[in-house]
């Protein structure tokens, strides 16, 4: 028997640069470095430590939708011990929101073929966190998501959700689309040994036409959602400071007062 | 008037304060029209009547508590395919966004998440949003579909606008799907008699600078004090200091309360992302040049073993 494991990861601006959106109202991409999103390292250390635990071969698969710079992301993927890369890219596909990256995605993944689906809890740009239940939806397969413990075992994955209310123990068959949340472990750096054979593990190339996709259906024109404005917050106006000299506390207690907090 | 429906937050019949902020939302667009599933579904009718629900579609099945998410996609499926809103609405918690956004696919529609304010639009209604760890506001629109979307926490006043709040039962058939995942176990967390941090009108909150578990007391104690929620940076959290569940943050919980207080808080654009949005924000650290500087109303420089104490006796003195 053999597990094979999907991770999706996105490439996505760093959040310590400057972030802002091009004339077309979408992420511009080019002004500020990329990175593999922090929260899909998650992702990439669970696939790693099931396939540490498992008895059977596991095939480690990370799969992005991105322009050609997101290949940075597959490569760290790859140097923390992923096996091999899909890279899909087209033109066409600039500017396609959730629901159309789902449909890139899941066409990826039934290409790929898969056991397991596994993505981090959110992007660290859009932040939505609804990609893995669309894909759950699409694939037509259980979705046991935002975990902060994931397990495999014949056949069945095994996970612990904390909500606000409660922490609950879920339980479903492969195939199934797992997201992990910051709390399922730490994410390995890649060791150099790790980063030389990154460098010879395979990338594919996919286009829309390798997964059947017409451009209407992706990209800014085919999006499901539309955004009419984007506005810089103004910077918030200096607010007082004040520094302690041993009543700091009750200044900052008068300052309440003053804003009907107290 | 067209219809919009309002899924219901509730623990066994008492709403939350979001679903209520949804309904003055959708008063906004139409008609709001109630969808409540699961145990006391029936009997959160009187609080949703009273701010304004036309009508309160119920259902209840061990489905809702013995799987996870799907059941809950079916039933507002059926609600939708029996009312034909002008929009879904769905408070935006992490279920919410994943019941969302399942629902979004089925009915052929976009998704907009994390909506800060809604306006009806001449092409349907119009969410602001706010991105990039707040440096940005957008305005956006479903453009295929019905409306879905999600509306974070303390984004609208809650008003009470009487209605007749009718309740009818809502016939559902679950999917294939439906039983997918199980929920095996379930450990109900804690209470701690604070308010939620996501609801909460004030939020105090500790970090690294707090340097202890044992010292998070002072914050519980200033939180209390002022009947405010309890917030942790990561940088508390990863040393396990404080409850993941308390996170703010990227990888946490995003909060925008009334009143921020953020105690031996650098202010890393990663923290800055989930309270940047606070009406209010207030810093105490020792560190003059520490960025969470630059966003306050208020901020003294000064160690928090010092002023929080004080500040925690001075507003117990002001209230008596």
């Amino acid at each position: 028997m053999s597990l094979r494991i999907v991770v999706t990861v996105k490439y996505v601006p760093d959040a310590t640069g400057d972030r802002h959106f091009a004339d077309d109202l979408t992420v511009d991409r080019d002004d500020v470095d990329g990175l593999l999103s922090e929260l899909d390292e998650y992702a990439v250390e669970q696939a790693l430590q099931i396939s540490e635990n498992a008895d059977d071969d596991v095939e480690i698969t990370v799969l992005t939708v991105g322009p050609e710079d997101a290949k940075d992301a597959l490569r760290k993927a790859l140097s923390m011990g992923a096996d091999k890369a899909i890279h899909v890219e087209d033109d066409d596909l600039h500017g396609t929101d959730a629901i159309g990256t789902s449909l890139v995605l899941a066409k990826a993944i039934e290409k790929a073929g898969y056991d397991l689906v596994i993505s981090g809890l959110a992007s660290t740009d859009g932040t939505m966190g609804v990609v893995p239940a669309l894909l759950a939806e699409r694939l037509g397969v259980p979705q046991v998501t935002l975990l902060s413990e994931v397990s495999v075992e014949d056949g069945t994955v095994k996970g612990r959700r904390d909500g606000d209310a409660a922490s609950e123990q879920l339980e479903a068959s492969l195939p199934a689309v797992v997201s992990v949340t910051d709390q399922s472990g730490e994410a390995r750096y890649p060791s150099f040994k790790g980063i030389m054979a990154a460098k010879k593990k395979p990338v594919e190339s996919w286009d829309l036409s390798d997964l059947d996709l017409e451009a209407e259906e992706v990209g800014l024109e085919g999006a499901w959602t539309a955004v009419e404005s984007a506005t810089q917050r103004p910077a918030r106006t200096a607010g007082t400071i004040v520094k302690d000299e041993g009543e700091g506390g009750k200044q900052l207690a008068e300052f309440l007062a003053g804003q009907k907090f107290i | 008037m067209a219809e919009v429906l309002v899924y219901v937050d509730h623990v066994d019949g008492a709403v939350r304060k979001p679903t209520l902020e949804l309904l003055t939302l959708a008063r906004r667009i139409g008609e709001p029209v109630a969808v409540a599933l699961g145990a006391g579904a029936e009997s959160t009718a009187a609080a949703l009547a009273e701010h304004g629900a036309t009508r309160v579609l119920t259902h209840d099945a061990s489905e809702y508590v013995d799987y996870l998410v799907v059941p809950k996609v079916d039933a507002l499926q059926a609600a939708v395919a029996a009312v034909s809103p002008a929009a879904v609405l769905v408070p935006s918690s992490a279920e919410g966004k994943e019941i969302a956004a399942r629902l979004a696919l089925r009915i052929g529609s976009g998704i907009i998440t994390d909506a800060v304010d809604l306006e009806a639009g001449d092409e349907g209604p119009v969410a602001t949003q706010s991105v990039f760890a707040a440096s940005f506001t957008t305005k956006s629109r479903v453009s295929k579909g019905t409306p879905v979307i999600t509306v974070k926490p303390n984004s609208a006043a809650v008003e009470a606008a009487p209605a007749a709040g009718a309740v009818e039962a809502l016939a559902v058939s679950f999917s294939a799907q439906a039983t997918g995942t199980k929920i095996t176990g379930r450990t109900p967390r804690e209470s701690t008699g604070r308010p939620e941090l996501t609801e909460a009108a004030i939020v105090v909150s500790g970090g690294r600078g707090v340097n202890g578990a044992e010292n998070f007391a002072l914050i519980e104690a200033l939180a209390d004090s002022l009947g405010a929620a309890v917030g942790a940076s990561r940088a508390a959290v990863d040393a396990g200091w404080y409850p993941h569940t308390n996170q703010v943050g990227q990888t946490g919980k995003s909060v925008s309360p009334q009143l921020y207080i953020a105690n031996g808080i650098s202010g890393a654009i990663q923290h800055r992302a989930g309270m940047q949005t606070s009406k209010t924000i207030v810093a105490v650290n020792k560190d003059a040049e520490a960025p969470i500087f630059d966003l306050v109303d208020y901020g003294v420089v000064g160690d928090l073993f010092d002023v929080v104490p004080q500040l925690t006796e001075e507003i117990k003195t002001r209230k008596g």
